[in-house]
């Protein structure tokens, strides 16, 4: 896929292993050694109980939808309408999003539907989006 | 109980909404003039300034020719101004400054010398979030709505009923953008912004200003007095994530919960002694959290509690009597009018006055749920 014209991220120190996993096709977050729990956005520090024991994972990208709306107007890149997204991870964490690979309606965007991540190339950088779970891998 | 602070000098710029001959830097010069003279007090008797960046107190107070001895710039978005003054209190109660200017000055229709908009893409909201085709709060702030109307059982013609009661508010309201009574069908029929929330759930765009002057009763006491000084019984502040999606609980708001439970608890009242309730609707499902987490509705109740006319004229509980952000106005930064509209209800100088309400409670906002702070005022000391 070409240059994409939508918002890329400036990946920071702590974010690299996150947009890295995202470019090897593996949705990375962290979680904290000392107390077990698993946490997004990255940050070196565990936010439940601060430790510094924390490590990155691969999730099983599995994840439901918590909330949406469908965009009318069109951010650069995009073609309205959208949805941009709030899902929530299995392994818990909470994060935002866009539903591809469905027509973004209400009817067929239902909270608690299961998500699968799938990766979006965006030339130099490769970001996270969800998909409704069971459907084939679009190429 | 009451913090000791008053505010003795309440206004607004001369008129709000569209005003391209007014830069940022203007209209907070207008609304710290117009202040300055509600409290016929002159420049030379402020020693405090407090102003969201930018342009900040300090560029406020050398245009005004004002030497501060206190600057206070929290700059958590529109309900910075509460802040400001809990925290015009403390300095003052603590003896750092004697009589604070707060100003608020935004060019947020006509954008004259205003802050562009930029964000880092670096940051943990531009690389979470702007990635996924955020244009502006209405894409953002409005996506926790859909769980919230589920989990709660709360209906779209609920959220609508907010817009529709608020009107009946700024229908009152010569200075209102908006004073046309609307219905839920006519808010259905506005066009769709970002799903669930169509056009007339979404607040104005406008230009404006307002400034506040804050001392201590004591103080009060000494200077001219134009108008009953309004009483700070309580304050609170409080925060929750700087992304939307990380917020606590996508169904209701830490920063409206711990805010309004200090505030209240400062002031020593309950729900039962507000006669006055703000509310700050950048959105229309903010009053719904608002009301369930400040606990003047049980959850689930405050789409029922709006649509049944409660806090319309005539209900047991007015609230957002200015018509809002949703009719009256909002410059991007709304708490400022959402606290002169307590002051000019507890003087007795609104557009819709209510009968000698003695509390007003202002829930303020900032951000996408980002911030939040709570402001229990009084037109009476209580001890
Ligand atoms: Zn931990």
């Amino acid at each position: 896929m070409s240059a994409s014209t939508k918002a890329l991220p400036t990946p920071t120190p702590e974010t690299a292993p996150y947009w890295e996993g995202a470019r090897a096709g593996e949705l990375r977050i962290q979680r904290c050694r000392a107390c077990t729990q698993a946490y997004f956005y990255p940050r070196p520090y565990c936010p439940q109980c601060g430790s510094a024991d924390v490590e990155w994972f691969v999730t099983s990208g599995r994840a439901t939808l918590a909330s949406y709306i469908i965009s009318e107007r069109a951010a650069p890149g995009f073609d309205a309408p959208y949805a941009i997204a709030i899902v929530e991870l299995e392994e818990g964490p909470r994060m935002m999003t866009n539903i591809v690979e469905v027509e973004p309606t209400p009817e067929r965007l239902v909270l608690d539907m299961a998500l699968e991540v799938r990766f979006e190339d965006r030339g130099e950088i490769t970001v996270p989006v969800f998909a409704p779970a069971g459907q084939a891998v679009e190429a | 109980m009451s913090t000791g602070a008053v505010i003795i000098g309440a206004a607004e710029t001369d008129r709000v909404g569209k005003l391209p001959g007014h830069s940022t830097l203007m209209l907070h010069l207008e609304a710290a003039h117009n202040a300055l003279a509600d409290a016929g007090l002159s420049v030379h008797d402020i020693d405090g300034v407090a102003g969201v960046s930018a342009p900040g107190p300090l560029a406020v107070a050398h245009a005004l020719g004002i030497t501060p001895a206190w600057l206070d710039s929290t700059s958590v978005g529109g309900t910075s101004f509460l802040f400001h003054v809990r925290h015009a209190a403390a300095a003052i109660a603590a003896g750092l400054c004697t009589t604070v200017l707060i100003t608020h000055g935004e060019s947020g229709r006509s954008r004259v010398g205003a802050p562009s908009y930029t964000r880092d893409p670096g940051s943990m909201p531009g690389q979470f979030e702007a990635p996924y085709g955020i244009i502006s709060p209405p894409t953002m702030f409005t996506v926790p709505a859909l769980r919230y109307l589920k989990d709660t059982g709360t209906t779209q013609e609920q959220l609508a009923s907010v817009a529709v009661a608020q009107r009946r508010w700024s229908a009152r309201n010569p200075r209102a953008m908006f004073r046309e009574e609307i219905t839920v069908d006519d808010v259905f029929a506005s066009p769709i912004i970002a799903y669930p929330f169509h056009l007339l759930e979404c607040c104005l765009v406008t230009d404006g200003g307002g400034a506040l002057i804050v001392t201590s009763a004591e103080r009060a006491r000494d200077l001219p007095q134009r108008h009953r000084p309004v009483h700070l019984l309580g304050a609170g502040e409080a925060s929750d994530a700087p992304l939307v999606s990380q917020m606590e609980d996508l169904t209701s708001s830490r920063g409206f919960r711990l805010s309004s439970a200090a505030a209240f608890e400062e002031a020593r009242i309950s729900v039962d002694d507000v006669d006055h309730l703000m509310i700050y609707d950048a959105f229309a499902h903010l009053p719904l959290y608002g009301l369930e987490d400040m606990g003047f509705v049980k959850r689930g109740e405050a789409g029922a509690f709006i649509a049944e006319g409660h806090t319309s004229p005539g209900g047991s509980l007015p609230m957002n009597t200015n018509g809002g952000g949703l009719s009256y106005t909002h410059t991007g930064m709304y708490g400022m009018f959402a606290i002169q509209e307590a002051v000019r209800q507890l003087r007795g100088e609104a557009a819709a006055q209510l009968p000698d309400p003695k509390v007003s409670v202002v829930l303020g906002n900032g951000g996408m749920f980002m911030a939040a702070a709570t402001l229990v005022l009084g037109s009476d000391a209580v001890d």
